[in-house]
């Protein structure tokens, strides 16, 4: 994207996925990150980027810390924003998607950040409103922005991506962090392994550019990063596992399991964790964990994307 | 009386294919005679349809088809169904009971035909429901339904998920000498699926439906058909693992019949990349590889019938998220344009693609028609074979526009549609 005549500009008007975006694009996000996430240590941590811009959060499914991730986002680029969420909007009163939206568009909002249990629910929003909407988790599909604070934080702790080995395990299959992370991670040149049981590991994800383990110790060998995901314990009564204390034994990450992993491997988790089940606290809290560092750079990286979409340029300083 | 000239009848089940006249008095075909015959005296000053460098083929029958009335007539009712079925060349259709109420009793059953009769239209035969309510639970009145005019039972739409119900079902409609038809999807496989399982689903985050799904529903009811030696129809058949079930049956003379439809035949998964709710169809759009085998088995006999699940819905189940939408699509005015073009493209010849749309689907529900013979019913469809046409939903007599197909390009459709004898469709002619 980068052209002789200046800073890199962002050829997308929405975020909907890791799957439209070029490895250029996911660059020039983070070189943007970057230097927003300087803006975070000052003193005063607000810069006019967005000054003007209204920004609706509308999460349908309950969030805290992507929700909050991105007000303090859209806040500290100086951005007007509204959240609206599902238990206190007229969405319970059986209001459409549409006519929700409809409603708002009314208020002219610029960019409008959505949060949706159903897969292809921002796409379906880009066709009725004109305002950019970034793709803040749809169902089972995408959650971008995780992906994307995620290779920041990857690159902040490895320097680069490119050649890395990383483990990502638990429920691939109806997880939206493993797809876009999966997306994301060999967009970037890494050699991206999934883990998990095979209840777990939906049709054909070798395509999406992941390779398939059904034992946690082999998928773990020499890992750079291994990145655990939550467990729904909903998926019991699915069937997809016998008892979270098996799950634990067989899938957690304990000491024991990271041993497998390069010295040097770094623990990532997108959170709410469950302790004892996918990742035990010692690990959770040890020096190798980075599950901090990825909720801190969440806000950065939230910023460039914001900011990017806003038309904004590859070079902040003004 | 009506003399319709010059064109090239096409009778797959008559073993005709040669330009002939064809007679009509009554609303039966006479008789067809050659060109080179006179016109006998009693047809002369009759009404004349000029069918010169048209197909002339036996009244396209389209053997499942969600008409919605009573109930959501929103959605379509009889008469604008009927209208859509004109339109697209098909002289009669098999709707579905899944309507409000359902069609489990012989009063409804007699609501359709009368609306339908009232209407004067394209011929409406009722299926009606296998359980009361379509529950799965008891059966329904099929004797009374019987006398009323139904031609079939099924719960299409709510798989008989019960095997000792679906097993009474076949024998009690047996007994009756009626065909069930079997929506084959075991719901418990299904769970919450939205779309084909493969890399596509995993790529569009939408949870997946195997293949499976229907092919455990084909085999146990073709198993359940064999232990009954009743009549067995298999609806809307999708998945390449289904073939070689009805392929083996039939092979050991089984009693089992399958129709496929138009969308199975040109849409894959890949279609719902855009997450496009008109692409949303129970059963799901499957792998090209589905395609190819559903489109061999429409070759080597293993299907014996194009049908169109129209299933109209409207915005307010189609303007919505993927997974909360509605599935189901409208077929009824573009199914000969895409089973022509399957022609045009040598899938199948045209002999093939006429008797799955006439023949075969009659003898798959005991209806009379599918043929021009000489005492049939003088329900005859005229298709203009060079006609290139641009499908849009705008234009279309359907009360509803859900279809993936808008603006495909298509070569080939209805000239004019008679049922009885009566020109119920025109144009261009």
């Amino acid at each position: 994207m980068k052209t002789d005549k200046g800073p890199a500009t962002f050829g997308h008007k929405h975020l909907l996925g890791i799957e439209q975006l070029a490895a250029e694009d996911i660059t020039l996000i983070m070189e943007t990150a970057d230097s927003f996430k300087e803006i975070s240590t000052r003193t005063i941590k607000k810069v006019p980027a967005l000054r003007g811009k209204t920004v609706i959060n509308l999460f349908y499914e309950p969030s805290t810390r992507t929700r909050t991730s991105f007000e303090i986002a859209e806040k500290r680029l100086s951005a007007d924003s509204i959240n609206i969420a599902v238990s206190t909007s007229a969405v319970v009163k059986g209001e459409s998607l549409k006519d929700t939206v409809k409603t708002l568009m009314a208020m002219q909002p610029d960019i409008i950040v959505m949060r949706h249990q159903n897969g292809g629910a921002p796409h379906f929003l880009t066709q009725i409103v004109d305002a950019s909407v970034i793709n803040a988790g749809d169902g089972i599909h995408e959650h971008p922005t995780q992906a994307l604070l995620d290779l920041f934080t990857i690159i902040e702790k490895k320097q680069a991506v490119k050649g890395l080995v990383v483990t990502i395990a638990g429920d691939i299959a109806h997880s939206r962090v493993a797809r876009s992370n999966i997306l994301c991670l060999a967009k970037m040149g890494a050699t991206v392994r999934v883990a998990g049981p095979p209840t777990m590991i939906p049709a054909g994800i070798q395509k999406m550019g992941a390779r398939v383990f059904h034992r946690f110790e082999e998928a773990c060998q020499d890992a750079d990063v291994v990145m655990m995901l939550r467990l729904q314990t909903e998926r019991q009564a699915e069937g997809l596992f016998s008892t979270l204390r098996e799950y634990n034994r067989l899938w957690g990450l304990s000491a024991r399991m990271l041993r497998y992993a390069k010295k040097d491997a770094i623990v990532m988790h997108p959170g709410p964790m469950n302790r004892g089940v996918e990742i035990d606290p010692e690990i959770a809290d040890g020096s190798r964990s980075v599950i901090l560092d990825q909720v801190e750079n969440g806000i950065a990286v939230r910023m460039a994307v914001l900011y990017l979409l806003s038309g904004g340029t590859g070079d902040i300083t003004e | 009386m009506l003399v319709i000239r010059g064109g090239r009848v096409l009778d797959p089940a008559g073993g005709t294919d040669r330009v002939q006249n064809i007679l009509v008095d009554k609303g039966k075909v006479v008789r067809t005679i050659s060109p080179r015959t006179q016109i006998p005296r009693e047809f002369r000053g009759a009404d004349e349809i000029d069918a010169s460098g048209r197909l002339v083929v036996p009244g396209l029958i389209d053997i499942h088809v969600h008409l919605r009335e009573p109930g959501h007539e929103y959605k379509e009712t009889i008469a604008t169904g009927c209208a859509a079925a004109a339109a697209g060349g098909i002289t009669a259709v098999v709707c579905m009971p899944n309507t409000e109420p359902p069609n489990d009793n012989a009063s409804v059953t007699e609501f359709m035909i009368q609306k339908a009769r009232a209407h004067g239209g394209v011929i409406v035969h009722p299926a009606g429901a296998i359980s009361a309510g379509q529950k799965g639970e008891t059966l329904a009145e099929m004797g009374d339904m019987k006398a009323a005019g139904a031609v079939a039972f099924t719960d299409d739409g709510r798989p008989v998920m019960n095997a000792g119900l679906m097993r009474c079902a076949l024998e009690y409609a047996g007994g009756l000498g009626m065909p069930i038809i079997s929506h084959c999807e075991d719901l418990a496989l299904k769970g919450r699926g939205q779309m084909n399982e493969g890399a596509n689903s995993t790529r569009f985050g939408l949870r997946p439906i195997p293949p499976q799904v229907e092919e455990i529903m084909v085999a146990r009811d073709i198993a359940l058909c064999e232990l009954t030696g009743a009549r067995l129809h298999l609806a809307h058949v999708s998945a390449e693992a289904s073939l070689r079930h009805i392929r083996a049956a039939k092979k050991r003379r089984i009693r089992v019949t399958a129709e496929t439809a138009p969308h199975y035949l040109w849409l894959d998964d890949g279609a719902v990349a855009n997450y496009d709710t008109n692409t949303k169809v129970n059963p799901p759009l499957r792998s090209q590889s589905d395609v190819e085998a559903l489109r061999r088995a429409l070759r080597d006999g293993t299907i014996d019938a194009i049908a169109t699940d129209h299933a109209p819905h409207s915005p307010v189940e189609k303007e919505v998220e993927f997974e909360v939408a509605s599935p189901g699509m409208i077929g009824l005015e573009t199914s000969l344009g895409l089973v022509l073009r399957l022609v045009n493209e040598n899938v199948i010849t045209l002999k093939r693609a006429i008797a799955l749309m006439t023949s075969g689907p009659a003898r798959a529900m005991g209806l009379p028609g599918g043929t021009l013979s000489p005492g049939a019913d003088a329900n005859v469809t005229i298709i203009d074979l060079d006609r290139e046409w641009t499908v849009d939903p705008a234009s279309f007599a359907s009360k509803s526009r859900n279809t993936p197909f808008a603006g495909w390009q298509l070569r080939g459709r209805a000239a004019a549609t008679v049922v009885r004898g009566k020109v119920v469709y025109r144009d261009g002619i």
